[in-house]
């Protein structure tokens, strides 16, 4: 909690203390921690003096403000229906396979949760996924196993 | 291979050159009219989707008094099968910050947002090390104008611009009644031009090249070239800047697989285009006008999928504040299936082509008056892919 603190105050310092810092500050909040806390989003409400609804109100309209346990990377896979065409259920079968989990679901270690969004804007390279920020595309099964296990290797 | 029919053009990403801002330092030294009445001259309309003349809208915000005006550049990008802004924001993103200085020191704004779609936030390190550059150039011009990026978070209707301004301003991104439109009261309700990113970077280069070259370009509804999002079924997709008014027959010849059946011309909220008429569309102004969206089907695919890959997608995105949407848009993608899996018979298809009238007349916002674009083009030339 004392970390969310000290970010708040980081960006009301920024942005003041006015419904603006909202988003900047939900979306920093979910860059550090994955997803928001019920918890986070009180502080939140008493630090900008708005109601914790209406924190609650706007952060559920965001896909990419989740607000239920996510793990240290999320991957987020393009649906498109350019993906579908390029392989997309194969790099979901794939995934779901290594990781063990099914979309929506978040690995026991808590290292990776899977799943699927709308098109992020690689249709010339599908099937296409996001890990957090970073976008792999072109993808593979074999390529998809290969950076998973990158991922697993940095720990 | 056939001499291709298509006139392609390099404007958007030629001549970049990394170090300067030439173009900016050029341009604020000239009176702003004159530099409006060469945007009005050249022709150029809004590049993401409604085609509103750009000359006009910098005219009227310049026009207006206020204590603070805003720039905007909408880089939501969200639109299915479009990702030329994509390349514009990774390979000339000083072209973007220099055309919104231009169009600050223009209208008398000081202050410019990037809203960036949460999906590219990998690009914010390199935009930033940009915006380092752009500042000291500004500081050396003495200009009184910054950008600031914000990031959206993952929301297909943030790219509607009243939504914006409400992502922008901390609230859910719900669209806003127009009028008042954002020309008068956008960001923070004060005096605001918002622009799609290639909009900004072709007005920067009409402020390099002058407008009598780039109205050279296309046709006559359609002035100038425009970046195209070419996905699907096709050896070559990628991004292609083409003069506007061309066939879609010529279009299909250079970048068809041979096998193409039907085009979606401007993404899940544009045209359906079958083979039968790619001769007769044009893509501009004066046919089908596009964000730019492109995407080629063969006769392998399945039109009853791709409508209702579609219909899903404005199902999640549809941002719930008016029932003929929120409801219309699952009504769609419900009937639809039950037609094919023939709970209910044919007919049930006119039904449904109603509810999409009503929409296109009762929704609030681009979004849900949109999706009759999609349904009805593939319906009414696909209606046996949807019912067998
Ligand atoms: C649902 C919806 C999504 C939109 N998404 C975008 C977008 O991602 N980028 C964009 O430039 N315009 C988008 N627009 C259009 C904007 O509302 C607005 O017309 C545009 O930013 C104006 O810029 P322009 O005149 O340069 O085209 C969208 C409109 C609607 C209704
Ligand atoms: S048309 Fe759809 S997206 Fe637009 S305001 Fe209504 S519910 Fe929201």
């Amino acid at each position: 909690m004392s970390e969310t603190i000290e970010l708040i105050d980081k960006y009301v310092v920024k942005y003041g203390r006015t419904r603006e810092a909202l988003m900047p500050l939900l979306q920093a909040i979910v860059e550090e921690k994955n997803y928001l806390t019920r918890d986070d989003m009180a502080e939140i409400a008493t630090r900008l003096n708005i109601s914790a609804a209406d924190v609650y109100g706007t952060a559920s309209f965001y896909a990419f403000l989740d607000l239920e346990k996510r793990g240290k990377y999320v991957i987020r896979v393009c649906k498109s229906i350019i993906a579908e065409m390029k392989g997309k259920k194969e790099i979901t079968k794939t995934l779901e396979n290594v990781l063990k989990i099914k979309v929506g679901e978040t690995t026991a270690d808590g290292m990776f949760t899977l799943l699927e969004t709308n098109d992020i804007g690689w249709s010339d390279k599908e099937p296409s996924m996001l890990i957090n920020h970073t976008p792999y595309t072109d993808l593979t099964p074999d390529k998809v196993i290969q950076i998973i296990t990158e991922y697993r290797n940095r720990h | 291979m056939n001499q291709s029919k298509l006139k392609r053009s390099d404007i958007i990403f030629g001549k970049y050159t990394p170090t300067d801002y030439n173009v900016l330092e050029k341009t604020v030294k000239r009176p702003p009219e004159e530099i409006i009445s060469d945007i009005i001259k050249s022709g150029i309309r809004g590049r993401g989707g409604a085609g509103f003349p750009t000359g006009l809208k910098w005219k009227y915000a310049a026009t207006l008094k206020s204590d603070e005006k805003y720039v905007v550049c909408n880089a939501d990008e969200g639109e299915p099968g479009t990702f030329k802004d994509r390349e514009i924001l990774l390979r000339v993103p000083r072209k973007i910050f220099s055309g919104m200085a231009i169009c600050g020191y223009v209208i008398g704004a000081k202050k410019g947002f990037l809203y960036l779609r949460g999906e590219y936030a990998f690009m914010l390190p390199q935009l930033y090390k940009d915006l380092e550059i752009l500042d000291a150039k500004l500081k050396e011009l003495a200009l009184d104008f910054s950008i600031e990026i914000r990031l959206g978070s993952g929301a297909y209707v943030c790219g509607e611009e009243t939504a914006l301004f409400e992502s922008m301003e901390g609230y859910r991104g719900e669209p806003r009644n127009k009028p008042p439109y954002p020309v008068v009261a956008g960001f923070r309700n004060k005096p605001t031009v918002i622009n799609n990113v290639e909009t900004i970077v072709t007005a920067q280069t009409i402020c390099k090249i002058g407008p009598e070259d780039y109205a050279n370009l296309g046709t006559t509804d359609s002035r100038g070239s425009k970046l195209f999002s070419v996905s699907g079924d096709t050896p070559i997709p990628g991004v292609y800047e083409l003069e506007l008014g061309m066939t879609l027959a010529d279009f299909v010849e250079e970048y068809g697989d041979g096998d193409t059946k039907a085009v979606q011309v401007g993404g899940a909220s544009g045209f359906c285009v079958p083979r039968k008429k790619f001769a007769e569309t044009i893509i501009g102004f004066e046919g089908i006008p596009t964000g730019g969206s492109m995407m080629l089907f063969n006769n392998k695919r399945s039109m009853y999928h791709v409508l209702q890959n579609f219909l899903e997608f404005f199902c999640e995105e549809s941002c719930g504040q008016c029932t003929p949407c929120r409801i219309g848009t699952q009504q769609l993608r419900d009937g639809l299936k039950a037609i094919k899996d023939k709970v209910k018979d044919e007919d049930y298809l006119e039904t449904l082509l109603g509810l999409t009238e009503t929409m296109k007349l009762s929704a609030k916002c681009g979004l849900g008056q949109s999706v009759a674009n999609a349904f009805k083009s593939i319906v009414e030339n696909f209606t046996e892919e949807m019912v067998y």
